[in-house]
């Protein structure tokens, strides 16, 4: 393979946006898996639905970002009624109810994905903005626009969701929600309602992510299946129920991409996020910063 | 005895149709059918009777196609050796999975599982031998006297995986195994307690199924004449081995006869009638639908229906 | 109800007239033609276009009275450009449709699972545009429709115009399947004999969407020649990573194998980032062939209301021709048997409105006639431009030649 320091320094550059953009599109299983404890491995394939809504936004001439910011209303509802869904469902009835609620969930991701299939095709789906196809030039270097564009509302997203949730009442709720359920209720608050707003902000973020996603490069139905390891590599790294520990766990894993594609080329680059999800669970399954 | 009987007649029956004028289609769908009977049979063993949900059942079915792949390219093996190796080498990779992961629980123990399987295939992209991303041809050897296409063939070899398979969980099921392992899915803790060795049972249940898996892979590339990894190591064949023992029964060996027998047998009519996608549309509405309305699945509907009409 | 005498004598009638009477042409059972091609997916832009070419040959056939004072009948399915779904499709066309004859499916990646399946049931198969399937298999009764035969016959404009202006060094990316490995096995042969040096080489997942790595490691690696190998898919992402971060000054001829670049709706897409490029054809405006732009032209209303490739250059053309040569063969020997149609498509050189086609013993064109042709003065947003020969200026061979190359690469954008 073809070494540069030149190119490594690009590698590890281009790295660092990359895994903005992982840690963007982690953060909303941070908070419905990290602190909520839904298994919730359809969370990639609402984010490539996300990504399909702003593309037909896009055909009515919505820019990309503006249409992820417009859908994250709408998801938000839709995921306060998910999660209201699963709690009847599942979690009421006790710990046997854990094993249905995970093939609930991989069997709603499929049914999105074919869902998907039957109202797009397979084909690819591209959305266009100025920022897309050209990059800022630094020196030698070339810098994609579309990945400094999703690098920056990435850092806007994350960082505001973390301090949203140290910093509101609501926020707060949440964390202790995770933390001590039994306290929370004998405060007299319903847990049940503050975990419906979490999976619904969860799901709300994960439209904006999915923005993110169709404008970094093409979207295809079966897109959702190679994100479920790397939503979960990050959130693993990352320690259950840790907002920062996203961010830092998103910026390892895109660095180490970067740098295994620079390497060894395009054919071992998707298993290195799976393969870092497997070291996380045999070595430290608490992750960075696991409470 | 009754078990062995039947066994045996529905073997006699499956050679008998494919030695028939039935239809060629027949037995090409037919051989995926009885494939699903196998692979949820064996996912059923650490699934339904364990508790331990494995999404990798992709990884184990691959490995058993590609490892039938490298032996009948580098020694031209017979089917019988393929099926053997495919096996072997599966049923490594369930020991090997479950020495790494057994200890994680639930969820965790399934997103490990799925890792297992994209790492699969990325070895096996990687790997110019096999055919890399590309894939091989693979011309078939000659049909064996009595059947008149390979295919026929296949199928009633199938038929001989799948009640082999059946067997092996019934034994499992009626056997101390079995009571160690829904002793270890009712409540793990008290089992270690009381004494049961749970990490061998879970390690034992995880290998037998990824042989079992292995096997079921094995026969594939004959089958296609072709082979390449993205279909191999599809994530459908991990719902569908996961949805038919939930849609038939967990309990039982003979749930996830029933689900793979009536769930494939649909996916089969509806992939011939109408389209590929609506198959799998099938698969995932189903699994949700029973998962969310009939837990216990047909066995337990049946169940329930049974002692409403007593 | 009691019939009287009349009624029962006019249905007595009535049934030995139908038993006696003969069967007319319509009533007859049809010819069946079979086709798993893509019409989604990667390859589906170009399927489009193909399947309505055959539709066109149908009906033209059964207006002339059918084959065999038979109607033709085609069935096709949508194999979606993926190749695993081959062998069902074609497995169920064989046995629950019951076609007589098979085309095979566009393109080299889908065809290639179904070469093991035709050797071994012994069937004719005509092939759609693939690139040495055959190879491995060797069947010995495929006939390929596609203007190439060989690497070298693929290659050789490309790495002669690039060896014409200097070249020394030569970069090769390639897709790892079946279409691009054939045909990169084969240039790494030619680049070696013609003495260049290869200075990157690198094969990609046919998944990937993010080609900036590639792209940056290539201009790294200051190559003269930089020859692709692709898909639709991954062709339109490198266009758009080259036009992204650019390939650097070094770079004399991109481009040599890249499919996709000939479907319309993908070169309008594309527009002014196709510029310089230098790719294969098979036909491009201004290339004479006898009776193509009467089809063409006919094409352009049909494919409007089908909403299809309104061109049509690239496939529409070969695929009647696949029609018309299987009319030919069924014609001359007056059956359908596929033995008998081997036999004479071996034999003989077929007339068609892609010129004359003549096969050689491993079933590919005894005359391979690909263009290298470099885009020039594209714009954006503009499908009718395409007509215009001057887009798509051809540098060889020499005698459909229309100018020479502009080089480096980077000038030739401009």
């Amino acid at each position: 393979m073809f070494f540069s320091f030149d190119l490594l320094f690009e590698a590890v550059l281009f790295g660092v946006l990359l895994g903005c953009f992982y840690a963007a599109v982690s953060i909303g299983l941070s908070v419905s898996f990290g602190l909520l404890d839904v298994p919730h491995v359809a969370h990639p394939a609402i984010m490539v639905f996300g990504a399909y809504c702003t593309y037909l936004l896009g055909l009515y001439g919505f820019d990309p970002i503006v249409a992820g910011i417009v859908l994250m209303a709408p998801f938000f509802l839709l995921g306060m009624l998910v999660y209201r869904f699963y709690y009847e469902t599942f979690e009421r009835r006790g710990s046997e109810a854990g094993v249905r609620g995970l093939a609930f969930f991989f069997g709603l991701a499929f049914i999105i994905e074919v869902g998907l299939i039957l109202a797009f095709g397979v084909d690819q789906r591209f959305v266009e903005a100025d920022y897309i196809g050209s990059s800022l030039s630094l020196g030698d270097y070339r810098i994609p626009y579309r990945m400094l564009v999703a690098f920056g509302v990435a850092l806007v997203l994350t960082i505001s969701l973390t301090l949203y949730l140290s910093k509101t009442f609501t926020g707060r709720a949440i964390k202790a929600v995770a933390q001590d359920e039994p306290a929370l209720r004998l405060m007299g608050a319903n847990p049940v309602r503050i975990k419906q707003w979490a999976f619904g902000i969860a799901t709300g973020v994960s439209a904006l992510a999915g923005a993110m996603l169709i404008i970094v490069g093409p979207v295809e139905p079966s897109l959702d299946r190679v994100y479920i390891g790397r939503t979960f590599a990050v959130v693993v790294l990352a320690g259950l129920g840790s907002m920062t520990g996203t961010l830092a766990a998103g910026l390892i894993l895109g660095i180490s991409e970067s740098i295994v594609l620079m390497l060894f080329g395009a054919s071992w680059a998707p298993a290195v996020a799976f393969g870092l999800l497997l070291i996380v669970l045999g070595i430290r399954p608490q992750g960075l910063f696991g409470r | 005895m009754k078990y062995w009987i039947s066994a045996i007649l529905l073997v006699v029956l499956a050679a008998g149709t494919a030695l028939s004028g039935m239809n060629e289609y027949f037995f090409f769908a037919g051989y995926v059918v009885l494939t699903f009977v196998v692979l949820a049979t064996a996912w059923n063993i650490l699934g339904g009777y364990a508790g331990y949900v494995n999404f990798g059942t992709a990884a184990f079915f691959g490995i058993g196609a590609y490892t039938a792949t490298v032996l009948f390219k580098w020694l031209g093996a017979p089917l019988a050796v393929q099926i053997a190796g495919g096996a072997l080498i599966s049923g490594l990779l369930g020991f090997g999975v479950g020495l790494l992961t057994l200890r994680l629980r639930g969820i965790f123990f399934a997103i490990a599982t799925v890792a297992v399987i994209f790492i699969c295939e990325t070895l096996m992209i990687n790997w110019r031998y096999v055919g890399g991303a590309t894939g091989l041809q693979l011309l078939r050897p000659e049909v064996l006297a009595p059947f008149e296409t390979y295919t026929r063939m296949l199928f009633v070899l199938m038929a001989l995986l799948a009640v082999g398979a059946v067997s092996i969980a019934r034994y499992i099921q009626t056997s101390w195994f079995g009571r160690g392992l829904r002793a270890i899915r009712d409540s793990e803790e008290a089992a270690e307690a009381s004494g049961v060795p749970t990490l061998k049972l879970k390690l034992f249940a995880c290998t037998v199924s990824g042989m079992l898996m292995g096997a079921a892979g094995a026969p594939m590339p004959m089958y296609l004449s072709f082979i390449e990894p993205v279909s191999s190591f599809n994530l459908t064949y991990s719902v569908s081995a996961l949805a038919m023992p939930m849609i038939g029964g967990t309990a039982h060996w003979i749930g996830p006869v029933i689900g793979a027998l009536l769930l494939g047998s649909v996916q089969q009519i509806v992939t011939v009638t109408i389209s590929n996608e609506i198959n799998v549309l099938v698969v995932g509405v189903l699994l949700v639908l029973f998962v969310v309305l009939a837990p216990d699945g047909v066995i337990g509907l049946f169940k329930k229906w049974t002692r409403y009409f007593k | 109800m009691k019939l009287s005498r009349r009624s029962w004598l006019s249905v007595a009638i009535g049934l030995v007239i139908g038993a006696v009477a003969p069967v007319s042409v319509a009533q007859q059972n049809p010819i069946k033609v079979g086709i798993g091609i893509a019409q989604t997916g990667t390859l589906g832009g170009g399927g489009k276009a193909a399947l309505l070419a055959i539709q066109m040959w149908v009906e033209d056939v059964n207006q002339k009275g059918g084959l065999l004072g038979r109607k033709v009948e085609l069935i096709s399915y949508d194999d979606q450009s993926n190749p695993a779904t081959i062998p069902g499709i074609y497995t169920k066309l064989l046995d629950v449709d019951g076609v007589d004859l098979l085309i095979a499916p566009y393109g080299t990646v889908p065809t290639a699972p179904l070469m093991p399946m035709v050797k071994q049931r012994g069937l004719l198969l005509m092939g759609n545009f693939s690139f040495q399937v055959n190879h491995k298999v060797q069947h010995d009764m495929w006939f390929n429709n596609a203007p190439w035969n060989d690497a070298s016959s693929w290659s050789d404009g490309f790495i002669r115009a690039g060896q014409k202006h200097g070249a020394k060094t030569i970069a090769i990316l390639a897709a790892d399947q079946e279409f691009a490995q054939n045909l990169a096995n084969g240039a790494r042969v030619l680049a070696k004999k013609a003495g260049l040096k290869t200075v990157y080489e690198q094969n990609y997942p046919p998944t990937t969407v993010d080609f900036s790595s590639m792209i940056r490691a290539v201009r790294a690696a200051k190559p003269d020649i930089v020859f692709v190998m692709s898909y639709p898919n991954d062709s339109v992402a490198i266009v758009r990573a080259v036009n992204e971060i650019g390939v650097g000054s070094s770079v004399k001829l991109f481009g040599g194998g890249m499919v996709g670049l000939q479907f319309t709706p993908i070169m309008a897409s594309l527009g002014s980032s196709l510029n310089g490029i230098v790719n294969y054809n098979s036909y491009v405006p201004g290339i004479k062939y006898p009776g193509v732009e009467e089809f063409l032209q006919r094409y352009a209303k049909k494919a409007v209301e089908a909403k299809v490739d309104p061109l049509g250059f690239y496939l529409p053309p070969f695929n009647y021709a696949i029609g018309q040569m299987l009319e030919q063969a069924i014609k001359a020997t007056n059956s359908i048997d596929h033995k008998k149609l081997a036999d004479y498509l071996r034999k003989n050189e077929m007339k068609t409105i892609v010129g004359p086609i003549r096969y050689d013993k491993n079933g590919e064109w005894a005359n391979p006639r690909v263009v290298q042709a470099q885009f020039r003065g594209v714009v954006d947003k503009n499908v009718e431009q395409f007509r215009d020969p001057k887009k798509q200026v051809v540098i060889y061979p020499d005698q459909y030649k229309t100018g020479e190359v502009v080089v480096p690469f980077e000038k030739a954008r401009k």
